[in-house]
């Protein structure tokens, strides 16, 4: 197995400083949409702007480069442990040459260790057996911002009268839409999850976004409701940064998941409009990041 | 779409209304919880006695603040070594956590605009209306867009706060920000969300 180190940092430093093309692209048609003049609009010719610096000069996109949440799929002989090791050490380098800003913070002596390490959450690795020959490795970076706008619900809710079904589901996440305003620099893509217990509904949430925002979901229901909620989320007209507007929501990814009979949750995770995420693939010695 | 220099005058503030657009030049200082707790504090209840180079800084930043502004921010800065001070991120911080103080500190300085991100509540809007002052809201996220137009870093008082509590004085051009809160109390923050919430129960009744 190679030593992936400058690979992995070549993934972080993709992430934080280049949007992805279907966001990005996501972005300019949402512009479009709003008024020649308003608010709205300049807000997201500034964000487009600030885009293209970000790419050209290899600056973060945001100052938050948030969690470094990875998602390794790696075939049979791997060792994770190795892997974790370059990881870790990728993502120390890449916050000194300033990718990432320091970010993690001991939550009880409330000092940042300066180089984004943390415990085993930070950065968070899941890992995942495959079959094949490819290593694959998703990363998504979480601002705090957004992060601080999500919600979990559990169904039946009486305030919002949301039951255990479709229309409760759809309750539940406009609410969490209109709560959050422009606070998580709006407009957003949200990632929800149904189902699983606290902790892997909000997991759920988070890998839901990792789908592409031109890309439909697989079950025709759900994406037909993925297009509902997000049309309604627009209705809102809260618009970017909340400062009211056609486009609230870039887009919607619901991920169904198991429950127990006794709880049914709904976990919405907020993406800000600096959706950080990419791709890297690995076959013998070639690289690809996409 | 509005280019402003500071000093903005009185009349320049009352022509701007929420939704507006605009351009910001000329020279500001960030500030956030420690900087706004200590100007209360030293200068404006007057609580506790000044110390140290208190007033020094007081007096260099008071005509800086006379119809300017302050900015929420706690930027990413180079040169910190040097002391050849450059911005490297800087974008808006959330401003709400400033509410108890703002009102009382733009009517001590005669402080034009407040810049963050995020809106502020009824006392800084009736603030802005005494004043009078805007509430301007610079984009969330655009950290280097706006790094870029910080055209340089004049000055910086009270960097024992630390580097993102410290008043840098800086010099921006075109700063893009949008007016949320005018002299005429209005808030785009208010407005949305009373709509939002209406639009809401509309929604869930269907
Ligand atoms: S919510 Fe996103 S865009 Fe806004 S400050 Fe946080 S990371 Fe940056």
């Amino acid at each position: 197995m190679d030593d992936l180190t400058s690979a992995f940092l070549e993934l972080i430093r993709l992430t934080s400083t280049d949007l992805s093309p279907d966001v990005e692209q996501s972005l300019i048609q949402a512009r479009d949409r709003e008024a020649a003049g308003s608010a709205a609009k300049s807000a997201l010719d500034a964000v487009l702007q600030n885009v293209t610096l970000a790419r050209e000069q290899s600056t973060p996109i945001c100052q938050d480069t948030g969690t470094p949440i990875f998602y390794v799929q790696y075939p049979l002989g791997w060792s994770t442990k190795k892997l974790r090791e370059q990881i870790r050490s990728a993502v120390a380098a890449a916050t000194s040459l300033a990718y990432l800003r320091p970010n993690a913070v001991d939550a009880i002596s409330g000092v940042n260790s300066g180089n984004n390490l943390g415990d085993e959450a930070f950065p968070t690795i899941h890992f995942d057996e495959i079959e094949g020959e490819e290593l694959i490795v998703d990363l998504m970076l979480k601002g705090g911002g957004c992060e601080n706008v999500g919600a979990q619900y559990s169904l039946p809710d009486r305030r919002l009268d949301a039951g255990r079904d479709m229309e409760g589901i759809r309750k539940v996440v406009l609410d969490a839409v209109c709560k959050a305003q422009g606070k998580g620099c709006a407009p957003g893509v949200l990632g929800v999850a149904v189902g699983g217990d606290r902790g892997s509904s909000y997991y759920g949430s988070k890998e839901a976004l990792f789908r592409k925002l031109d890309e439909p979901n697989p079950d025709p229901d759900l994406d037909s409701f993925e297009e509902r909620l997000t049309e309604e989320a627009n209705r809102l007209g809260i618009g970017p940064m909340g400062f009211g507007g056609a486009t609230t929501v870039l887009g919607t990814k619901i991920r169904g998941m198991h429950r127990l009979p006794a709880s049914f949750f709904v976990s919405v995770s907020y993406m800000c409009w600096a959706h950080r995420r990419r791709r890297m693939t690995v076959r013998g010695s070639d690289i690809q990041y996409s | 779409m509005y280019n402003l220099t500071i000093p903005i005058s009185d009349e320049q503030i009352r022509e701007l209304k929420i939704g507006d657009s605009v351009f910001l030049s000329g020279v500001i200082i960030t500030g956030r919880d420690t900087v706004h707790k200590w100007m209360i504090e030293t200068f404006v209840k007057e609580t506790r006695q000044p110390e140290g180079d208190d007033l020094e800084v007081y007096e260099a930043i008071k005509p800086l603040l006379d119809g300017g502004a302050i900015y929420h921010c706690g930027p990413v800065v180079a040169g910190l070594d040097s002391g050849d001070y450059r911005f490297v991120a800087a974008g808006p911080t959330t401003s709400t956590r400033e509410e108890p103080y703002q009102g009382d500190v733009m009517r001590h300085f005669n402080m034009k605009a407040v810049i963050g991100k995020g809106g502020m509540g009824s006392q800084t809007l009736a603030a802005c209306h005494e004043v009078p002052g805007v509430y301007l809201h610079a984009i969330g996220g655009a950290a280097s867009l706006i790094a870029q137009s910080v055209q340089r870093v004049i000055d910086v008082h009270k960097l024992d706060f630390g580097v993102p509590e410290a008043m840098w004085v800086i010099e921006v051009k075109d700063f893009p920000v949008v007016v949320t809160m005018d002299s005429h109390n209005s808030s785009i923050h208010a407005e949305v969300e009373t709509k939002s919430m209406v639009e809401l129960e509309r929604l869930l009744a269907s």
